[in-house]
């Protein structure tokens, strides 16, 4: 299983399935997107209290899924970086970090522009909204350290640190809407057995979701098959791989 | 097609919710692909050096 593993990591054969990982997920984002879009922008209702500002949450609350599932990611490479050192997610948190830095911050702008006319204001210390701003800046703090030490493999080990100790933040997003009294409104999918949003609007918004996941694995293989050429410069395989495509 | 752009007087917010989503989107692919050249001539002029 380890010596699996182990090979499954290997920069060399990293580069090499993450290729075509990439290819597909590039397609399938393309083609959720579209779909996507049609539903989110055509061919969904009108809410009858929000009117058409209920588009808006066919970006919003994708970009927000994505945010914490992003960091889940970012998580789950820094553990895999404490325990086994793996060259290939040291990498990954770093890019994970700049991914989900942006999404993060497109779903804070996003619920500000839905806020103005729904709540009245784009801003409120509120739970929910206050517990997103931290994982920006908690994504913030990852790529600062993974950048401050002139050993990539310490500034690894350190942002690492960073996103495990971080973890405790995600219940926190997850949960504050329903542990304090927020102004966000509480999870209408989440609860599967009676999810209290009306199909017409769970398609769009499902569809979306699962582009923004397409999207951000084609993006993060696309950054990381760079990132890894760079510091394998010196290897063989790189070598002869950059002699093949001159 | 005019209700389309208006989105019921809240067209501000809606399609500036969707201009930005497609900005990031943009964005991201964009400074990915310019970071991969910059690293592939990286490679190229350190191995010119050795």
């Amino acid at each position: 299983m380890f010596t699996f593993l182990h090979k499954f990591a290997s920069p060399q054969y990293f580069y090499a399935w993450s290729a075509s990982w990439q290819k597909w997920s590039s397609i399938l984002a393309v083609l959720l997107m579209s779909v996507g879009l049609y539903y989110s922008l055509l061919n969904s209702p009108a809410d009858y209290q929000q009117g058409e500002t209920v588009r808006i949450m066919y970006v919003h609350v994708p970009a927000a899924w994505l945010s914490m599932f992003g960091y889940m990611v970012m998580a789950s490479a820094a553990i895999v970086t404490l325990i086994w050192r793996i060259k290939v997610a040291e990498i990954m948190i770093g890019q994970c970090a700049v991914i989900g830095a942006s999404f993060t911050a497109l779903a804070l702008i996003t619920g500000m522009l839905w806020g103005k006319p729904m709540w009245g204001a784009y801003w409120v210390w509120d739970a929910r909204l206050t517990s997103e701003l931290v994982l920006l800046f908690l994504y913030f703090g990852v790529i600062a350290l993974s950048g401050a030490f002139d050993d990539e493999r310490a500034g690894a080990r350190a942002a690492a640190i960073l996103t495990v100790v971080g973890i405790v933040n995600i219940p926190i997003i997850h949960y504050s809407v329903e542990w304090w009294n927020t102004l966000h409104q509480g999870p209408t999918v989440s609860k599967f057995d009676s999810p209290s949003a009306h199909p017409s609007m769970l398609i769009p918004l499902l569809i979306m979701a699962l582009a923004f996941k397409a999207y951000f694995f084609a993006l993060l293989f696309k950054r990381a098959r760079a990132e890894l050429l760079l510091r394998e410069r010196n290897t063989s395989w790189v070598k002869a791989l950059l002699k093949d495509t001159e | 097609m005019n209700d389309f752009f208006h989105m019921g007087g809240y067209a501000f917010y809606v399609w500036g919710c969707y201009g930005l989503t497609a900005g990031v989107l943009l964005a991201n692919l964009i400074f990915a692909t310019m970071r991969r050249k910059r690293i592939l001539q990286q490679i190229q002029e350190l191995s010119e050096e050795d």
